[in-house]
């Protein structure tokens, strides 16, 4: 008798429990912010969206439905099998329900296979191939602040336009600097230009003196750099060595981050155009939140870390909106909610999982027009959110032809 | 203009004279590691840090004392040879009895916390150091621009590669050296400090390694992982050369640096790996390696 009243009464504890927990799964949101932390990419992305993640848990209060907000994160160094690993093991062992920031392609690829297969959400702020909401999309990715293809419209578009319509291509070995040449090429051509050759450099590297000689002799008139963080900054430092820029030939930074034009000094960097999501000094929206970062990271933010803090916001917003933590409902609740906060202006959340939102094309100063510091940009022109992106009549999205 | 497989000529002889220009680099940096393994039978696995260790200084000297290129071609590596001596008596000289195992796990242990400090420090996107004003510009030769800072490379890496293989072989000093290493009980009988010259040995190839940093830190990146990008063929280097020979490393470094330089021209994915492929050739067919003894 006693033992019955004893079961009876656990199950009571346990329908309590579980009744309670009914919203979200596991009683709580779990989100694992998993980036390059020690290697290449590691000042743009890295600990500074861990913090932006930070920061975004934070001011939302702490908590979602009356749980808590967990964070963790990871560092996958860039590789694709490293990244799997360790998404494998957050959600199946570690209950994470959100991933986030996501730098490097193959990675980001690899990921979408998972979560398509496990129905977890993941959000990409750092990473970039335009594939991911292409060919290779799928209900459960999203893409927040960039991409190639938008790189590609913004830098590539322009600068066919300003007259530049021969270009020679220094493209980083792997998926990433080949989508990026891929879209820049289509621009290009479209644009009435010529891409009088290409060579593919290893991943990561050092020493561009030979690739700079060929770009060289080629005669093109624009070399593009596609390629990204510590890559770009050596091509661009050793441009200037070999007297390129000097000589006649300009140098398209397809993906350039602050932080690499910090490292570079204005000096080497100057007159570099380039295309951005995010500038800290845009207006004063930005310049508020960007303040804070500065407080907690020591380095102002690049688009990846302001891109973690609106979409992780955004996804937050939606949970609760949502009242459950499914990954399908929580994805519809994010399209349905106007989003419009210092990162994206006049945006839009698609059905292939691309975040519509405004670019900027943006010239890196001369070290006499740099009034304070990482006063670095001179922001060209904005490129309007329905512009920006691939328009869903291209692309090649199986959710965009349901 | 005439072609070879394709490529033209100039583009072909300005290819090679930066496989040269690179050549240099990594025969100053692996003539510090095999030193070090030719006297000391240690595999120096922070020589990595220490090549970065010397860039930074060189840096540091000029971001906090306004001291330039020149000064820190001078300072950089007795600082870091100071730190290395540190390390040696601190650590490394109580594991000389034991397999040489146990050495190469501490060094490789130090390489990481140094790199990780730096990298916790300064992030990975490198500090900004500009060629030295003296040195900027270069000369026209025709088939390619030479900028003035790489030519300057090939001649201070050829005159510290002679200049040490001259210690080593042919001074007293050297003698003393190559004789602790071969017989260091016989030579400690006769009075020589033979602790002392396995420290020196070990100071003299991490200034080596510091040497190559200051010269690489104009035209790459000042960063917490550029030890670790360009050691892994620092070391091929060296088992190509033959471990412990000074000619051979010195030799092997700018063979690779060509061999890289032509690979970048006909095809450049592979040009990472090629000193790894030369490596294993090398060791299938002459396991001692090109200038190294059997046995």
């Amino acid at each position: 008798m006693k033992t019955l009243a004893a079961l009876l009464g656990m199950c009571a504890v346990v329908a309590y429990a579980s009744g309670a927990a009914a919203d979200l799964s596991d009683g709580k949101v779990k989100i694992g912010v998993i980036n390059d932390q020690s290697g290449i990419y590691s000042d743009l992305s890295g600990m500074g969206g861990v913090r932006a993640a930070e920061m975004a848990i934070e001011d939302f209060g702490g908590t979602v439905l009356g749980q808590p907000i967990e964070l963790v994160y990871a560092d996958h160094q860039n590789k694709a099998d490293i990244a799997s690993n360790i998404v494998n093991k957050w959600i199946d062992e570690d209950q994470v329900d959100l991933i986030s920031d996501l730098p490097s392609s193959p990675a980001m690829l690899a990921v979408q296979e998972i979560v398509r297969q496990k129905k977890r959400l993941v959000i990409v702020s750092t990473g970039a191939t335009s594939d991911f909401t292409g060919k290779a999309c799928s209900p459960y990715g999203l893409h927040w602040t960039y991409d190639t293809y938008a790189l590609a419209h913004g830098t590539g578009k322009t600068l066919v336009e300003q007259g530049g319509d021969t270009w020679f291509f220094l493209t980083a070995d792997y998926a990433f600097g080949h989508a990026l040449q891929r879209d820049t090429t289509a621009f290009i051509e479209q644009g009435g230009g010529q891409v009088l050759g290409s060579v593919a450099h290893p991943f990561p590297n050092q020493d561009f003196s030979s690739f700079l000689l060929q770009a060289q002799a080629s005669g093109a008139k624009i070399i593009g750099l596609a390629n990204a963080g510590g890559d770009t900054i050596n091509s661009i430092k050793q441009a200037a060595e070999f007297g390129i820029v000097e000589a006649g030939q300009r140098l398209a930074g397809l993906l350039v981050f602050i932080s690499d034009v910090h490292s570079m000094g204005l000096q080497t960097a100057q007159g570099v155009v380039l295309t951005t999501g995010f500038y800290w000094d845009l207006d004063d929206k930005t310049r508020e939140w960007s303040k804070r970062f500065f407080e907690r990271h020591g380095a102002m933010p690049t688009m990846t870390h302001a891109g973690v803090y609106s979409s992780v916001t955004h996804y937050l917003k939606a949970v609760e909106a949502a009242g459950t933590d499914e990954p399908l409902a929580v994805a519809a609740k994010m399209r349905e909610l106007p989003i419009d906060d210092f990162f994206a202006r006049n945006a839009r959340l698609r059905k292939d999982g691309r975040l519509e939102h405004d670019m900027y094309l943006a010239q890196v100063k001369a070290p006499e027009e740099s009034k304070y510091d990482w006063d670095y940009y001179t922001i060209l022109a904005t490129i309007p959110a329905a512009e920006a992106f691939r328009p869903e009549s291209e692309s090649e999205c199986y959710l965009l032809k349901e | 203009m005439t072609e070879i497989f394709g490529i033209p000529m100039q583009l072909l002889f300005g290819q090679l004279l930066l496989g040269v220009i690179n050549g240099a680099f990594y025969a100053t940096l692996s003539l510090g590691l095999a030193l070090i393994f030719g006297m000391l039978n240690i595999v120096n696995f922070t020589h990595g840090a220490m090549y970065m260790m010397g860039a930074f200084v060189a840096w540091l000297l000029l971001h906090y004392l306004g001291l330039d290129y020149w000064w820190a071609l001078l300072l950089a590596p007795i600082a870091v040879a100071l730190f290395a001596a540190v390390i040696e008596r601190l650590l490394l000289r109580h594991l000389y009895h034991l397999d040489h195992l146990y050495g190469f796990l501490l060094l490789f242990g130090v390489s990481l916390i140094i790199e990780g400090g730096f990298r916790y420090g300064y992030g990975v996107s490198g500090q900004p150091y500009s060629i030295p004003p003296e040195l900027v510009g270069g000369i026209n030769l025709g088939f390619m621009f030479l900028p003035g800072y790489r030519a300057w490379v090939i001649v201070a890496s050829l005159t510290i590669c002679f200049g040490t293989w001259f210690l080593v072989e042919r001074t007293k000093l050297g003698a003393y050296l190559r004789a602790a290493t071969e017989n260091s009980g016989l030579v400690g009988a006769f009075g020589v400090n033979v602790p002392r010259l396995i420290t020196l040995t070990y100071m003299l190839g991490a200034a080596l390694a510091a040497i190559a940093g200051v010269l690489a830190a104009p035209i790459y990146q000042v960063s917490a992982i550029m030890g670790s990008n360009i050691i892994p063929v620092v070391f091929a280097v060296v088992v190509i050369g033959g471990l412990g020979s000074i000619l051979g490393s010195i030799v092997t470094g700018f063979m690779l640096g060509l061999c890289e330089g032509l690979t970048k021209v006909f095809y450049p994915e592979a040009s990472n790996t090629v000193a790894f492929v030369v490596m294993v050739i090398c060791l299938l067919l002459r396991p001692q390696g090109l200038f190294g003894k059997r046995g």
